[in-house]
């Protein structure tokens, strides 16, 4: 049976977001790779297509309201 | 490429647009929505990315690296919490019939007319040069397609007629008022415009991917190949990393922050978002899609400016590179793909913006005035209606008006990011005064305005003024010395503050100032009544008893308000809204019943769809007489309801913990029968055992008195058996009083050092010839070495043979076995008896370790004969003894025969060298 949405794990996820957005755990990535390029931009869409990800998967595992 | 193609592309594609506006109101007319689904909702709020996305963020992507991002990474953190937060809005707004961000911020704030005045003003200022960057990017657009090489210099003294985006805007204009302003009602949804929107919104992306896998697969030999080469350009090898970014690491978290709040803020966001949200539903889907498609649409943009960078001089403008990449390799199909979803951005964000803004300048800025204006009263059967359509569509025309002069007056000053940026930096101000409000009842109207005010000053002063500056319209000296010379006004660096980016600056000390005098000033001063329900109404709003509050208390006829709906609404609207409280007959102007409460609550709704919360009061509070609005019983309703729940769940709490200790009173209670029952059955029982030795002794000791004639080996015989009841008698009471002790804590041990496996050889020695007498088979199991354990011998001793006793009684009486089993368990002795008799059943096997349990031991057992004989008092002493000494006794299910096995587990006693200490360690 489907529950509703759970508002604290959102919250939760989104606070996760707009820590591994931001500084200083941003900054873990701004490496260069091996071509010479930071690795910033991939490291930010691999992020933001996870938290995308998370989203989907704890809204539409519930139930509407 | 020919101008004209372009034109005719151009204006088709407009044309397409007035089709599916035109198709999406009509099907919305006949009930068959075609937005009412969770995709056209997330496609209409795409209106987010405009031209400034389509062709700014390459860009901001050339000249400062992957901030770009940030723009679209806020917004993705405001939709996470979509569903917390903007679906809360989405229900105020519903309930309250809003229809504005200003009517949203003035109805918390106790339908405060200032404080919408005020937001509407700031959105004004705000969004006017947003808008001209939407035209600025179609002429430039334009030019760069049908000019290229396009060398910028003859835009700037081309005549009006002659500019595109002079024509685009009279079209759009048309377009939005012919499918902005439908009904009068504003809180009713734009549904052929929010078609519209949405295909746009494909548009733009369709054509941007297209570009982007141009570029990256027809360009170049894939993703890798356009990397390896550009690795090699000095210029893009740094361009990526934070370093590229204004302002570093407080630049990338001050320009995400912008972003977040700008998202939910900006006008055009709140009307999508908000007014034009059909189901509130539809927003748990939009929180991921919309994310997905921003992901989508910047996919690319980092391909397409290493493409750009790389091209040279050919790419010209960095903002153009989307449009020269395609024409320096001389297509002529993509370019236009390109140009009509430029278009496509920039037209859908000027539609969503102005009917957005002329909503809020019509109801918080012209119609407060008009209100106050005598002469409109005069004559109260006028009809007002079409005039608040008129003053919209002015407002259209107006506003399209003033963004077409300020992108042909000064537009040419500014890159596409920079307005944008300040334009998000503006409307960010509204976000302390609307996401405070909706989370804290205490922000009140003066802290607001105030914070408002506050706020606005200084991003004017950080953004606004020195931008003109920069444009070359005042002297430069304003931002190296700062105003009147004064270093610590300095608009970049205030109060010395330098070291960031110009819009971290800003947004850290506008939205400080800007938070502070909200918060500080609500701290310090009180709401009004009104303020007060409006706040406890926002901030409760998803609970879903909140609205439904029938809240008028004043009087008034029906006549009365149907004259005053009827002036403002029209005709066909005032009798939906009467028709809704069973006037069956035409309403008329003469009624003198008066209006039931919920008659005057649906009416002022009404008026607030069309007119705005604020003038709506104003209204309503014209013909209502008395007191207008129970205002202490809402408050009270909301407090009592917030009460009762938490009374609710206390009662629950407590009952739940009754029910508990009921049923542990229960089953103590049963448990206390079961032990008086059992008592009464030990007195019983125990009467009996001595009752039948005590008789026999009576009869053969009466026999022997009053015989004296008997022969003298019977009277031997009679006398043995006196003497055998005797025993049987006096080990009864011996075995009572051992009970008595155990359970007292009375009984002495002497606890020794002592050799199990010999005392388990005795105890079988002792009892063989019981179990020859029955022909039961004995089988003796001992381990080889020596068993030390501590304990008392005599009682050691009884225990084993007690169980042994009961073992030969129990087992089977055809084939009798017996097994002994002595062996070592971890840090124990093991002595383990077994029979093959029928066992014990599992729910019973503690039960027999209670006194006197044997008595129900085997009813309904067809063999009563071979029921065992005893006091039911062997057991519990035993299993007492060896709790006493240490050790434990329990029964377990067959392991080698087939019925009950009972275990004896003694520890084992310490090594030989401290052989004198279990005398002490006892005591």
């Amino acid at each position: 049976m489907k529950k509703p949405v759970n508002q604290a794990r959102l919250i939760g996820l989104t606070l996760l977001a707009g820590l591994l957005f931001t500084p200083p755990l941003l900054l873990l990535f701004d490496r260069p790779s091996a071509s010479g390029i930071s690795w910033l931009p991939v490291y930010v869409f691999a992020v933001w297509l996870g938290v995308i990800g998370l989203a989907a998967w704890l809204l539409e595992g519930s139930k509407d309201e | 490429m020919s101008d004209w193609i372009t034109l005719a592309v151009a204006f088709s594609y407009l044309a397409i647009l007035f089709l599916i506006a035109a198709w999406g109101d009509r099907r919305a007319e006949t009930g068959r929505s075609v937005i009412n689904s969770p995709l056209v909702y997330t496609l209409s709020i795409a209106v987010y990315c405009t031209a400034w996305t389509f062709y700014g963020s390459v860009g901001r992507a050339t000249d400062s690296g992957p901030s770009f991002l940030l723009i679209y990474l806020g917004p993705t953190l405001a939709m996470l919490l979509g569903w917390v937060m903007i679906r809360k809005m989405v229900r105020i707004a519903r309930a309250q019939r809003i229809t504005s961000i200003a009517d949203f911020i003035s109805a918390r704030y106790g339908k405060s007319g200032q404080l919408a005045a005020l937001v509407t003003l700031i959105a004004v200022v705000a969004i006017m040069p947003y808008i001209a960057l939407q035209l600025k990017a179609i002429t430039i657009s334009h030019a760069v397609l049908t000019e290229y090489p396009y060398s910028g210099a003859d835009v700037a003294n081309k005549s009006f007629w002659m500019d595109k985006s002079f024509w685009v805007a009279l079209v759009l204009g048309v377009f939005t008022i012919l499918f902005g302003t439908r009904h009068l009602d504003a809180s009713e949804r734009h549904e052929g415009m929010v078609a519209a929107i949405a295909f746009e919104s494909v548009i733009k992306l369709v054509a941007f991917l297209t570009l982007g896998f141009f570029v990256v697969f027809w360009l170049y030999n894939g993703p890798l190949d356009l990397l390896s080469q550009a690795a090699e350009h000095p210029n893009l090898i740094n361009s990526m990393g934070l370093d590229a970014v204004p302002g570093g690491a407080v630049g990338w978290v001050g320009t995400l922050v912008l972003a977040t709040l700008a998202f939910i803020t900006l006008p055009r966001q709140f009307q999508v978002l908000v007014v034009e949200n059909v189901d509130e539903a539809h927003l748990k889907r939009a929180s991921w899609i919309f994310p997905l498609y921003l992901i989508a649409i910047n996919l690319f943009v980092i391909p397409i400016a290493f493409a750009g960078v790389l091209l040279g001089g050919a790419a010209q403008e960095p903002d153009s590179f989307v449009l020269t990449l395609p024409l320096s390799a001389g297509l002529e199909t993509l370019p236009l793909i390109v140009f009509i979803g430029g278009l496509a951005a920039a037209t859908g964000m000027v539609i969503v913006e102005t009917i957005a803004l002329s909503t809020m300048i019509s109801n918080h800025l012209v119609m407060p005035v008009l209100l106050r204006w005598k002469w409109l009263h005069l004559d109260p059967s006028r009809n007002l209606s079409g005039w608040l359509l008129g003053i919209r569509r002015i407002a259209i025309l107006l506003i399209l008006l003033l963004g077409y002069l300020y992108h042909a007056l000064i537009g040419e000053s500014y890159s596409l990011v920079t307005i944008g940026l300040v334009s998000f930096a503006a409307a960010a101000q509204f976000a302390p005064s609307l996401l405070l409000g909706l989370y804290w009842r205490g922000a009140n109207s003066r802290g607001a305005t105030l914070g408002l005010i506050g706020g606005f000053l200084v991003w004017a002063h950080t953004l606004l003024i020195p931008g003109f500056a920069q444009s070359g319209w005042l002297s430069m000296s304003l931002i190296e010395a700062g105003p009147w010379g004064i270093e610590w006004l300095k608009p970049y660096a205030l109060f010395g503050l330098e070291g960031w980016d110009i819009y971290t600056h800003a947004i850290f000390w506008s939205l400080l100032v800007n938070l502070g005098l909200l918060a500080g000033i609500s701290l310090f001063s009180r709401q009004n009544s009104l303020e007060q329900t409006q706040a406890a109404l926002f901030t409760e709003g998803l609970r879903p008893d909140v609205m439904q509050t029938p809240l008028w208390l004043g009087q008034t006829t029906r006549g009365e308000l149907y004259q005053l709906l009827n002036r403002y609404l029209g005709q066909a609207s005032t009798q939906r809204v009467f028709r809704k409280f069973g006037d069956t007959q035409n309403p008329t102007a003469d009624n003198e019943q008066i209006a039931p409460p919920d008659l005057i609550s649906q009416a002022e709704q009404a008026l607030t769809g069309a007119l705005g919360s604020a003038s709506a009061r104003v209204l309503i509070n014209s013909v209502v007489r008395g007191e207008a609005l129970d205002l202490e019983a809402v408050l009270s309703i909301l407090d009592t309801t917030s009460q009762t729940l938490e009374y609710n769940k206390r009662l629950e709490q407590k009952s739940a913990e009754l029910v508990r200790i009921g049923e542990e009173l229960r089953s103590a209670n049963e448990r206390l029968r079961e032990l008086d029952r059992l008592k009464d059955e030990f007195v019983a029982m125990v009467s009996h055992e001595l009752r039948t030795p005590l008789t026999s002794i009576r009869a053969f000791a009466e026999i022997l008195r009053d015989s004296p004639t008997v022969e003298p080996e019977k009277q031997a015989h009679f006398l043995g058996v006196i003497v055998k009841e005797s025993e049987r008698l006096s080990r009864l009471i011996e075995e009572i009083l051992d009970l008595a002790r155990l359970e007292s804590g009375r009984m002495r041990l002497n606890p020794e050092r002592l050799d199990f496996k010999q005392l388990t050889q005795d105890s079988a020695d002792a009892i063989t010839q019981l179990y020859q007498e029955r022909q039961v088979s004995l089988e003796v199991d001992l381990p080889e070495t020596q068993a030390w354990v501590v304990a008392d011998p005599d009682r050691l001793q009884q225990v084993v043979i007690n169980l042994l006793d009961n073992a030969r009684k129990f087992a089977d009486s055809s084939n009798p076995q017996v097994k002994l089993k002595l062996q070592t368990w971890k840090k124990h002795w093991r002595l383990s008896v077994e029979d093959n008799g029928p066992g014990i059943a599992e729910e019973e096997r503690e039960k027999v370790f209670e006194k006197f349990h044997q008595i129900q031991q085997q009813h309904g057992q067809g063999h009563d004969k071979s029921r065992p004989k005893g006091s039911g008092l062997g057991l519990p002493i035993s299993r007492g003894i060896i709790a006493h000494l240490g050790g434990r006794l329990w029964v377990e299910g067959p392991q080698e025969l087939t019925g009950a096995r009972l275990i004896i587990e003694l520890p084992k006693a310490p090594e030989e060298e401290s052989s004198e200490a279990p005398a002490t360690s006892q005591n």
